[in-house]
């Protein structure tokens, strides 16, 4: 019998499949599991992005999708519109805009924000009624599940889990620390 | 490897029925004790669970959330989360089932963080207490339930 006790780490490594803004070199990987509806992720959006303008090429952001579909009603369709817009090369502006549009994220908003970022709005339309993402935003959240995701938002921080808070100082002072040991290596 | 025979059971569920451990002979259990419904957090142990259920399914596991909160509680908790999976009242003797699994928090009244996967004869196969506040996640489980499909196959 065993009784489990680790430090839960990413089990999935960051590669092509993923969505990456940062290069790739970056001495601190940041990967977040978010959900676009959920009010949790939503408030870290804006602190992931000061402390994405604090560190610049210091740091490498990746998101990853784990829409907790059974309470948020629109959480997966929201998710496979911005894997839509990564085909069409705009995975980042749509993940922006779904953060700041929480509070609106039905299908025909989601359409709307389609077109605003000036998108093949019908594509998008045709590839949500085929679910053509959900396979691979299952994967996401299974690759999630596997490295100990534990809610929304769950962040990665070099491929070790972040369980203290996520404000700007704490978030900082851990990648802080992330690159010191990384420069010691 | 077995582990320790597994305390058997019989509790009401958020709809009303009696589940009895013994029933469910034939099959992995993943019994779940938590601290409360209502923990104010998103993604919490039992909603991420349910997310979750399609895997254990295909374990052929049956997953049981347990605590100390009455059935009306439970049903209103269930209801609200979409669980599609029951909830477990250990409400009277309150926390009878939790002490019998050594997992009763006697301080505060509710139990501790507490998984067990049972294997399909009844034994203990695999235990976590993870800190209170601290959702421990569901990869511990699926962990422990390849190993049980590993230790049928050889």
């Amino acid at each position: 019998m065993s009784k489990h006790a680790h430090v839960a780490q990413l089990t999935v490594a960051v590669s092509d499949r993923d969505h990456t803004i940062g290069p790739a070199d970056a001495p601190v990987t940041l990967v977040e599991y978010g959900d676009y509806e959920c009010p949790y992720c939503g408030r870290a959006f804006p602190i992931v992005q000061e402390v994405r303008r604090r560190l610049g090429d210091r740091l490498r952001f990746v998101f990853r999708n784990f829409p907790l579909t059974q309470i948020h009603e629109h959480a997966e369709h929201a998710a496979e519109v911005a894997e839509a817009a990564a085909t069409q090369g705009k995975f980042w502006p749509m993940h922006d805009w779904l953060y700041r549009h929480q509070i609106a994220l039905d299908d025909n908003a989601l359409l709307e924000g389609a077109g605003e970022l000036e998108l093949d709005v019908e594509r998008v339309r045709r590839e949500l009624t085929d679910g053509t993402y959900r396979a691979r935003i299952r994967e996401d959240f299974m690759s999630g599940i596997k490295s100990g995701v534990n809610g929304t938002p769950t962040f990665y921080i070099n491929g070790v889990r972040h369980d203290a808070d996520y404000d700007i100082a704490t978030l900082l002072a851990a990648i802080e620390q992330a690159e010191l040991a990384d420069s010691r290596r | 490897m077995h582990g320790e025979p597994a305390p058997d059971f019989a509790l009401t569920t958020a709809d009303g029925q009696r589940t009895a451990l013994h029933d469910l002979r034939g099959s992995p259990v993943i019994l779940a004790f938590y601290p409360a419904d209502w923990s104010p957090v998103c993604g919490d142990q039992m909603s991420l669970y349910n997310e979750v259920l399609p895997e254990f399914e295909r374990y052929g596991a049956r997953l049981l959330g347990i605590s100390v909160d009455g059935m009306w509680c439970h049903r209103a908790f269930s209801e609200n989360r979409k669980l599609h999976f029951p909830l477990l009242a250990d409400f009277e003797p309150k926390g009878d089932v939790a002490r019998r699994y050594g997992v009763y928090r006697e301080h505060d009244g509710t139990t501790e963080r507490a998984l067990f996967v049972i294997d399909g004869d009844g034994f203990i196969r695999w235990r976590y207490v993870s800190p209170v506040d601290v959702n421990p996640g569901a990869d511990g489980i699926l962990e422990a339930l390849d190993a049980l499909n590993a230790g049928v196959s050889k």
